[in-house]
């Protein structure tokens, strides 16, 4: 299982990056085999659309979870389009979102969006 | 860092006032002004030295080289934006050009080519408080990417902190977006008119697709009541915060026109905006 | 004689202005080109209304015919294109109607369709021609509503009102191309003035005849009366700080319909601004 963070720093003491469109890079991590690779997210110096850009990369490298603190309306379609599943971070270090991730502590990115919806009717 | 973000939909409501009240009352070390189409705040910002610019580039313009073209008219039949004129040569409008590259790849003989373009600098006043801030050249539209650069070039600036103020863009477009991301609370300020109400709306809209916590001040709230008390009801049928009104005191005017903030004096409309930043604050950093 | 209304930011009293003016003409026609935040038409309340849909070109695909090669994407400089699970997608709201993609792509998968962006509403009120351009919430740039309002042709009336999109990005520049005279509407305020400094670089850059209305005008230090002495600009008329009319104004209330002082003020202000048209274009023409 490949999961994809937006990450400050390419190590794997870095932060969760705050941002899913414009994050410096993207922290891909083999589950099973506990390998590491960081890749450059071409999308961050986007004037629009980049979340869309953010996400397709994550795509295309086969990402099978996202986690991530927030995510846009059009990331999350090409994101959800692909059958990624997204899941909220809790705190800013990367390690301790993998472990929550593993035993199962974090929560779906869209329970926490929906209730929202529909405020404010157009 | 806890960040508080304020946004109003309109302009004119009175954010950059409420947001420069926050920044004498806080304890705050890192501030930002997003509003970049009109970058206001630093015109209440004392105590700061000349601040650090560095050039943003916006969208791409087209760019024709006069020695290659061979006036096949191509780019002109082709672009959407009527950004390509005629006279003797083929030119580009920069105004209108929008980027979009079709003419660089449409043009048989390679003349055209797109080229970065400075569309405004970024600023950063860098002393015992942090404040970033850009201003964009005429004719330039507010980016997501700029006001993302804002941010960053704060936070990059700052370090860790406590607590960050951000005046946010106005409008509900991609700057908005980009503002409320990666924030931990917004702060709708409304003014009570048809027209603030319907502005409020569209933002709840979009800050709730982030899922950051919402709160909302009315100002002004004395020119209009009927208007005010619908936007405090509005408020609690859908379970948002409603955090305080605020009164308008021709007082505060005065202030600001002689370069104070509304907190350096004694009115009313002070104790409001005292009460409605301590339950911000609080909701922040809770 | 067509005459724009602009201001540096929004809640300015930009449309208060134009209204106002529109309804103590003789023979005149009101146009909002605020296309994002169109208030005019809350108070002139018009009637016998019709509707001009306003679409922009969008691609739609053919997956059948789309063979992911991913030209479009990597061509489309808004990201309005992505390729998921063998399927290509498209961001309408994203998109800038380039028609980059349906051009160059190799299998001619790509086509295009209208999209509805926004609508022109044309109707009168007490015999006022009253014409609208709203564009849909989260549409990227309500430029072509404006030039499909524009390009109609205005001379039937001998005064048309232009309210224009506030600040000094593309969209105003739009707008304010063909007129006679630009009103820049300042507010007295430390703020008002740094935005009324961007429309002022605006409309020279135009070459534009104009004038300053100062809005929200008391007694006491105003720091856009100020800027106007300083650069020698033309003061066409003040709006008094007025409470009254502050509440008039948020029910959605012509003003100058309402009240006979308030009719005074903005008759004043329009009879100023067609004198200064006429001997601009007696100068013109001697």
């Amino acid at each position: 299982m490949r999961i994809v963070i937006p990450v400050e720093e390419k190590s794997m003491g870095s932060n969760v990056s705050e941002i899913f469109g414009r994050t410096p890079y993207f922290l891909i991590y083999d589950k099973e085999n506990k390998k590491e690779e960081f890749i450059e997210n071409t999308a961050s110096n986007s004037r629009g659309g980049a979340g869309i850009k953010a996400a397709q990369i994550v795509v295309d490298n086969k990402g099978d979870v996202l986690l991530t603190p927030q995510c846009g309306r059009n990331a999350t379609d090409v994101i959800k389009g692909a059958e990624i599943k997204i899941y909220k971070t809790e705190s800013r270090s990367v390690k301790e979102n993998i472990e929550k991730f593993n035993t199962g502590t974090l929560l779906p990115l869209d329970n926490i969006h929906s209730g929202f919806h529909g405020h404010g009717e157009k | 860092m806890k960040q508080l973000l304020i946004l109003s939909g309109k302009g004119g409501t009175g954010k950059t006032t409420i947001a420069s009240s926050f920044i004498k009352l806080s304890s705050a070390k890192a501030f930002a002004d997003c509003d970049v189409d009109a970058p206001n705040l630093h015109l209440v910002m004392e105590d700061f030295s000349t601040p650090k610019i560095s050039d943003y580039y916006g969208l791409d313009k087209a760019y024709i080289n006069q020695d290659k073209c061979v006036k096949c008219g191509l780019c002109m039949e082709n672009c959407r934006f009527d950004a390509i004129g005629l006279r003797d040569n083929y030119e580009v409008d920069y105004f209108e050009c929008e980027g979009c590259g079709v003419c660089e790849e449409i043009c048989p003989v390679d003349a055209i080519e797109l080229r970065p373009v400075i569309a405004g600098e970024l600023k950063l006043y860098d002393d015992k408080k942090i404040f970033s801030t850009a201003q964009l050249k005429m004719g330039n539209g507010n980016s997501g990417l700029l006001v993302t650069e804002v941010k960053k070039q704060m936070k990059t600036a700052i370090g860790e902190t406590e607590i960050a103020i951000i005046d946010g863009s106005p409008g509900i477009g991609c700057p908005v977006i980009a503002s409320i991301s990666g924030v931990d609370m917004v702060l709708i300020v409304v003014e009570p008119s048809i027209s603030g109400i319907n502005d409020m709306k569209r933002i709840i809209n979009t800050a709730g697709n982030f899922g950051t916590k919402i709160a909302i001040c009315v100002n002004k709230y004395d020119t209009n009541i009927e208007k005010s008390n619908e936007i405090k009801d509005f408020a609690d049928k859908y379970d948002i915060k409603f955090i305080g009104n605020i009164p308008f005191d021709i007082e505060a005017v005065k202030a600001i026109n002689s370069g104070k903030s509304i907190v350096d004096i004694d009115c009313k409309a002070r104790e409001a905006i005292e009460d409605v930043y301590k339950k911000t604050i609080n909701m922040l950093i809770k | 004689m067509k005459i724009a209304v602009l201001s540096g930011k929004g809640g300015t009293g930009k449309t208060l202005l134009s209204v106002n003016l529109a309804s103590v003409a003789d023979n005149a026609e009101y146009i909002d080109c605020d296309v994002e935040e169109p208030n005019g038409y809350l108070f002139f309340k018009p009637e016998n209304i019709e509707i001009e849909k306003v679409n922009v070109k969008i691609p739609e695909v053919n997956q059948e015919l789309c063979n992911g090669c991913r030209k479009c994407v990597d061509f489309c400089k808004y990201n309005a294109l992505a390729y998921i699970n063998e399927k290509l997608v498209i961001f309408d709201d994203i998109c800038h109607s380039c028609s980059g993609c349906t051009l160059f792509c190799p299998q001619n998968a790509l086509t295009e369709k209208e999209k509805n962006i926004g609508e022109i509403q044309r109707g009168i009120s007490n015999g006022i021609n009253i014409t609208t351009g709203i564009m849909n919430t989260g549409e990227a740039s309500g430029t072509s509503i404006i030039k499909n309002i524009l390009k109609e042709d205005f001379n039937k009336k001998d005064i048309t009102i232009i309210d224009s999109p506030p600040g000094s990005a593309c969209i105003v520049m739009e707008t304010i191309k063909d007129v006679d005279y630009c009103i820049l509407v300042a507010e007295p305020t430390l703020f008002g003035v740094h935005n009324l400094n961007m429309v002022h670089e605006l409309v020279n850059l135009f070459g534009k005849s104009y004038g300053v209305v100062l809005n929200k005008d008391f007694d006491g230090k105003n720091p856009a009366e100020d800027f106007c002495l300083d650069n020698n600009i033309k003061i066409l008329g003040r709006i008094p700080f007025d409470s009254e009319l502050g509440k008039i104004n948020s029910e959605g209330i012509i003003a100058a319909r309402e009240n006979e002082k308030y009719k005074k003020i903005f008759s004043n202000i329009l009879q100023r601004v067609i004198k200064e048209v006429e001997q601009g274009e007696a100068i013109i023409n001697s």
